[in-house]
């Protein structure tokens, strides 16, 4: 029940990963061979243009979300770098680490980076961002779905004010593909981020959305692939499996979207019924459909990860111990919640994989191992 | 040609992962422990917190309960402390050390390490406790402290206590109040090190 940290391969994709693994030409070179593969991509990217609502010369394949997220973020600073006169970048404090490091990153080289706060339940507060606002600013990053709540946020509103600027729109929706629609038209966005591996595809393979007429400056340099834009040798077979993966998510999402939140729903009425003093968090009402985050007050939470290792279930959780780290969480501590309850934080995130009958083991075991942890804790309820 | 596939061990030694499944000595409300010395460290707020409680007899630890709020290395540590701990004189109980509880477990992933440093604290904290219930003078104290500037000769100990009393939490107030690292200013690096330990351990 680790879905928002990777998923299975779906059957259909593996099968057309395995039909293509002999199809080992350049998709760059001019021969047969090469050729073939460059139909293998092309058809990929047709797959995930229309996943999104694009056009297939919108996209660019990349190594990953990471990848496309710093290659915009890289994009901003090299328009700033060339005396833009916008020069302010706005996003928020909840972003996935690909940005918050690279905010770090360019804040500490003297760059004007901002992040809009939260509300308690972890969705972006349009009022501060509006007053953020103002015509420096090159762009405004807000993420589609948060990875730890699966709070879903207010991005169309958000475009709506960052055009109003004549700011650009990008948004990370690595963790929203395939779980909800999501359209770059209904949006508004300019750019967009995504991971095949968050939607049943392969790892090491992405994609950047980028709007007709938008400024893109590479991140790898090097070849003449992607128009020049992104170079490095085509991954040809992962890019194939992201294209069966855009084909079967966009095929099947309301299905997903419904199986998902039905999963979910049982699995907190079920938790919440069974185990004392919960805390649910994030927005539940705009939530990613398979994501589930609560904390357990008085237990923490890598004890209880690895109490449910131990049964065979996989989750994962905001406490500090399982990082390596001394601070927990800090999108449940930028959404106000107490320190103590982040480190007891435990992450479900269901699959298309999973079934009643996991949901029904998880409500069975969880209960014991919380009384374990709890009557072993210095704290009691 | 022969499958190949990859199968990972556990984050965990064996040791480790037998007393988190099987902690010993845990505190029980309902078995009605009376502790001679009772000693707690950490905080919620950093994520582990540790209470230790001893029984006493004739110098030597004759039993021990506790309980913690702490990750799967605190709570495995703290379990092979408390049996290590039980039947030590006091004074050799003062001297265990996170080291030698790591040790006993075969071993900790190194970003761990500093989740089992709880345990020996606040068994440390149980026998002070002890002591000064008791109206004795504590003579391991002092003995455990180490140098750690040498030039100012200011130990361990005294940058615990101003830590713990919540006088110094900065480097500067630190070396502001004992003079450490005004001198030759080698150690500043070990003296923020333990600052930062100390301010972790006592939740500052």
């Amino acid at each position: 029940m680790d879905n928002n940290a990777t998923t299975q391969v779906a059957p259909t994709v593996a099968q057309v990963m395995k039909d293509n693994i002999d199809l080992y030409g350049n998709a760059s070179s001019m021969h047969s061979l090469g050729r073939d593969a460059d139909a293998g991509v092309e058809w990929a990217r047709g797959r995930v243009a229309s996943l999104i609502g694009a056009g297939a010369d919108e996209i660019i394949f990349t190594s990953g979300a990471s990848e496309s997220n710093n290659t915009v973020f890289s994009t901003m600073r090299d328009l700033v770098d060339q005396g833009s006169k916008k020069d302010r970048i706005i996003t928020t404090t909840i972003e996935h680490p690909s940005i918050i490091e690279e905010v770090a990153f360019l804040q500490g080289r003297g760059y004007k980076v901002e992040k809009a706060p939260v509300d308690k339940k972890g969705r972006l507060v349009l009022s501060e961002l509006e007053a953020m606002l103002d015509d420096s600013v090159i762009l405004v990053s807000v993420m589609t779905g948060n990875n730890e709540t699966g709070t879903i946020q207010p991005v169309a509103e958000a475009a709506a004010l960052a055009h109003a600027h004549g700011a650009w729109m990008h948004s990370d929706a690595t963790q929203a593909i395939g779980k909800i629609p999501v359209d770059v038209n209904v949006l508004g966005l300019d750019y967009l981020s995504m991971s095949a591996h968050k939607f049943y595809g392969p790892k090491g393979v992405g994609a950047l959305y980028v709007r007709k007429g938008c400024p893109i400056t590479p991140f790898v340099h090097g070849g003449h692939q992607e128009g020049g834009l992104r170079a490095g040798t085509y991954n040809t077979l992962g890019i194939i499996g992201m294209g069966e993966a855009a084909r079967l998510a966009q095929e099947d999402i309301q299905e997903e979207h419904d199986k998902l939140w039905r999963l979910r729903e049982r699995l907190r009425r079920g938790l919440e019924a069974s185990i004392p003093d919960i805390v649910v968090n994030g927005d539940q009402e705009h939530c990613l459909p398979g994501t589930l985050n609560i904390s357990f007050p008085s237990a923490e939470g890598e004890s209880i990860l690895l109490y449910l290792d131990m049964e065979g279930i996989e989750v994962s959780t905001g406490s500090a111990c399982a990082t390596g780290s001394l601070e927990p969480s800090y999108v449940l501590l930028a959404g106000g919640l107490d320190v103590e309850l982040a480190h007891g934080s435990i992450r479900f995130s269901l699959g298309r994989f999973n079934s009643d009958e996991d949901v029904d083991t998880v409500i069975a075991k969880l209960p014991g191992i919380i009384a374990r942890v709890r009557s072993m804790s210095t704290r009691r309820i | 040609m022969e499958k190949k596939s990859f199968v990972a061990q556990w984050v965990y030694t064996d040791t480790v992962k037998d007393h988190f499944m099987n902690p010993r000595n845990i505190w029980d409300d309902n078995e009605g422990f009376e502790p001679d010395g009772v000693g707690e460290v950490g905080s919620l707020a950093c994520g582990d917190q540790m209470r230790v409680a001893i029984k006493v007899d004739d110098g030597r630890i004759s039993d021990l309960r506790w309980l913690t709020y702490g990750c799967a290395s605190a709570i495995a540590s703290t379990s092979m402390m408390s049996e290590m701990a039980k039947g030590m004189s006091l004074e050799e109980a003062y001297h265990l050390t996170p080291a030698m509880i790591t040790e006993a477990l075969g071993g900790l992933p190194e970003h761990k390490f500093h989740c089992s440093v709880l345990g020996d604290k606040a068994l440390r904290a149980a026998i002070d406790d002890y002591l000064e219930k008791k109206g004795l003078d504590n003579p391991y104290k002092a003995s455990t402290a180490k140098i750690i500037c040498e030039c100012k000769g200011v130990t361990d100990v005294q940058i615990e206590n101003l830590v713990k009393e919540g006088r110094c939490l900065t480097f500067e107030e630190l070396s502001a109040e004992t003079g450490c690292s005004t001198a030759c200013g080698k150690c500043k690096g070990a003296i923020i090190e333990a600052l930062e330990e100390f301010k972790h351990i006592y939740g500052k």
